[in-house]
């Protein structure tokens, strides 16, 4: 093991170089160059066979703001994205917490395949994350994103690249039915104010189909997901 | 093709010596309840070079291995790049829930990240993926899950032809002895053509009809299909 000793070395001289870099290191009150901005490119892709995702929305924070929680209700601006897709009231909602720095939403779906960045930025602390949330649009109210991804520790050109599960977000009955599901697949209705699911997250079980026996459903085996349906990469750019 | 020759050799010249030969334990784990993988494949290979990526078109070489098993493309393409490489280490098909421990030895620091593959049978162009993890340095052992991805590059028709040449549909063998027949296929498109998550196999529970000759109470899976275990001593 000729390399342990260079590993070693590089092990003890890591953290000292992130203490300067970040500052106050788990204090996050303190910030070694207040008012430098932090950058950071967030990348999704869409990793699904033909589930397009609605434009993502992307949220800078620091700890005090939280886009969703399993097991806990979605907020009424996170269901008009999971039902229907616009990330708008979702995004407005989080300008209003004095935690949320900055926001970036797309304007347009990521396909199947396909990837979209987006880049924000934000004053630098230790306890910086980012949150994001898209719809699987042939589908009820599923979603893919992830709250609170820690940033705040990530050195400039340094990346992290998350898999990101599908959430349900529990607001709507799975039905599949050509009238609930807004996606290309159906064309029916998105946001509905009426919570008929259990009105909780929970990962979500996938959709049946019509080819599995659903005879009700608007979907086919090719809308079918199994997580994870999307990746995240996040790069600190400055 | 998604392998790219490194384009600088930064590391060698700073952290010099020569001898800088690492072993690794890799123990692999078929995690599925009735799939097969076709022979593995393990590499360590240079930073910014990937074996395959989501959202990325499969490479010829990911392409063969995905739809006919066949590693040696991919094998000729790593050792372009100088990667250090272990081939097929279960000497064949790896049946559920087999293990199998090998020893990957890195000969240049170069080769600093780490990718598996292998096929996943019987299906048609799905398989196991790690893509490009940075091999860990300090002693210790280290789990990743891997999810089932889906080459992209054949429709998912679930039927047992016997073929596996690549542009041709249909799926090579069910290994288990557990396939149907005279399927009409469960679909002859492919939306995504593109490296992505496999959304699974369909089956249905009649051998011989339709639409697929999977067993869904059989060939179905969940991720993540496959364990690798990395052992730095």
């Amino acid at each position: 093991m000729n390399k342990t000793p260079l590993s070693k070395t590089l092990a003890m001289l890591l953290p000292t170089l992130s203490l300067f870099g970040c500052g106050g290191d788990g204090d996050s009150n303190v910030s070694v160059n207040p008012g430098s901005d932090a950058v950071f490119e967030v990348r999704i892709i869409n990793l699904t066979h033909n589930q397009p995702l609605s434009p993502p929305g992307v949220i800078l924070h620091r700890s005090g703001y939280s886009a969703f929680a399993a097991g806990n209700p979605v907020s009424v601006e996170l269901e008009v994205l999971a039902e229907g897709g616009d990330p708008a009231d979702w995004i407005a909602q989080a300008e209003a917490n004095n935690a949320v720095l900055a926001t970036a939403a797309d304007t347009a779906p990521v396909g199947p395949g396909g990837s979209t960045t987006l880049s924000i930025t934000g004053n630098r602390s230790a306890d910086l994350a980012i949150s994001l949330a898209t719809m699987l649009v042939n589908t009820n109210d599923a979603f893919t994103g992830r709250s609170g991804i820690a940033v705040g520790q990530l050195a400039v050109q340094e990346s992290l690249r998350l898999n990101l599960p599908a959430y349900d977000a529990g607001t709507e009955a799975n039905s599949e039915t050509a009238a609930t599901i807004p996606g290309p697949a159906a064309g029916g209705e998105g946001f509905n104010a009426i919570r008929d699911d259990h009105d909780f997250v929970s990962i979500h079980a996938g959709v049946v189909t019509s080819d599995d026996g659903l005879n009700t459903s608007a979907l086919d085996e090719s809308h079918r997901f199994i997580g994870p349906t999307a990746q995240v990469v996040i790069t600190r750019i400055q | 093709m998604k392998l790219r020759l490194a384009t600088t050799l930064t590391l060698t010249t700073l952290f010099a010596p020569s001898a800088w030969a690492e072993t690794f334990q890799i123990e692999i784990t078929n995690l599925t309840h009735g799939n097969y993988f076709t022979p593995v494949l393990i590499a360590a290979h240079p930073a910014e070079t990937h074996l395959f990526q989501a959202g990325a078109q499969a490479s010829v070489g990911l392409q063969t291995m995905a739809e006919e098993g066949d590693i040696a493309l991919l094998v000729s393409d790593l050792q372009g790049l100088g990667a250090d490489v272990v081939g097929n280490p279960a000497g064949g098909l790896m049946a559920p829930g087999q293990v199998v421990t090998t020893t990957l030895e890195t000969l240049s620091n170069n080769n600093t990240q780490l990718s598996v593959v292998a096929m996943i049978l019987p299906t048609n162009d799905a398989f196991i993926g790690l893509d490009a993890i940075s091999l860990p340095t300090e002693p210790g052992r280290y789990t990743f899950n891997l999810n089932g991805y889906d080459a992209g590059t054949e429709a998912n028709d679930e039927l047992i032809t016997g073929s596996g040449a690549i542009g041709t549909p249909g799926i090579p063998a069910a290994p288990g002895g557990d396939g149907g027949q005279n399927g009409s296929g469960v679909t002859n498109t492919e939306t995504n053509l593109l490296v992505h998550i496999h959304r699974g196999v369909l089956g249905d529970t009649d051998p011989t009809g339709d639409p697929s000759d999977l067993d869904s109470r059989i060939h179905r899976w969940l991720n993540p299909v496959a364990r690798v275990v990395v052992t730095v001593q």
